[in-house]
């Protein structure tokens, strides 16, 4: 069950708005204070590689982001790439960061990732269950 | 809050002061400022985190890939950021062994050349 639903055309502008509802909501639903400046980061990278993903297959479909809070802060954020790009996904070693031939956008893939894997706990990347895409689920305790 | 750039120079460094948020929409602005400044003729180039509040994969990625033209350059790049969420960013990706981190400005155009 989705306390709130925000969808939003794949521009990297509305990536803020995702975050800022995200994590108002986070705060509501009684996540630890501490625990809001990862939520926020790990919110903004989940849409930031659902926005990428889209403009990489042209497509013009909304960006889905669900929060919900029962007994935990459940986020799902959707995307509706085709899956082979959406789960082919690792963190890069330290000695490759700095790779000359390594692409900024190869850069910034891997190191999202790397945020994502660090900064949550439950992190669950997986193909929707209906139709094409996949959902980053991020689940976070509630202190009530 | 959005994205603001201020460029000085202090000794042979010159020091560019990010504020706000760098993500995925602003990021490009900071790229364009670096590449002007590298194209300037700036080798050393210090970029002051101190004022900003949100930093992304994308404002990540645009830092090493300046960081990847300096050295190409025969200059480099050093990062000044003291505040503990901006530092576990760059433990949990492993930049903090890429980038010459400095708790101030003064401590980084003090180290000499960036590596």
């Amino acid at each position: 069950m989705a306390t709130v639903r925000l969808s939003f055309s794949p521009a990297p502008v509305h990536v803020r708005t995702a975050r800022l509802v995200g994590v108002a909501v986070a705060r509501r639903a009684g996540v630890a204070e501490e625990l809001l400046d990862e939520v926020r980061l790990a919110i903004g990278e989940a849409c930031t590689r659902a926005v990428a993903l889209h403009r990489q297959y042209g497509l013009a479909d909304l960006v889905l982001v669900e929060m919900s809070d029962g007994g935990s802060y459940v986020v799902r954020v959707t995307d509706r790439a085709p899956i082979e790009a959406g789960l082919g996904i690792a963190a890069l070693p330290p000695d490759e960061l700095a790779n000359e031939s390594l692409t900024d956008e190869a850069l910034t893939v891997g190191v999202g990732f790397a945020l994502l894997a660090g900064f949550v706990e439950d992190l669950q990347v997986r193909p929707v269950d209906d139709g094409i895409g996949t959902e980053v689920r991020m689940v976070w305790p509630v202190a009530r | 809050m959005e994205l603001s750039l201020s460029t000085r120079t202090q000794g042979e460094h010159t020091v560019l002061e990010v504020g706000g948020e760098v993500d995925v929409y602003t990021a490009p602005r900071l790229r364009e400022r670096l590449i002007e400044l590298v194209d300037g003729g700036a080798t050393e180039i210090v970029v002051d985190l101190g004022r900003v509040d949100f930093l992304d994969s994308t404002g990540l990625g645009v830092l090493v890939g300046a960081l990847k033209r300096l050295r190409q350059a025969g200059g480099g790049l050093s990062l000044v950021c003291d505040k503990e969420p901006l530092l576990k960013i760059f433990r949990i990706t492993a930049l903090d062994q890429v980038f010459p981190l400095y708790a101030s400005v003064d401590a980084a155009t003090e180290a000499g050349p960036a590596a």
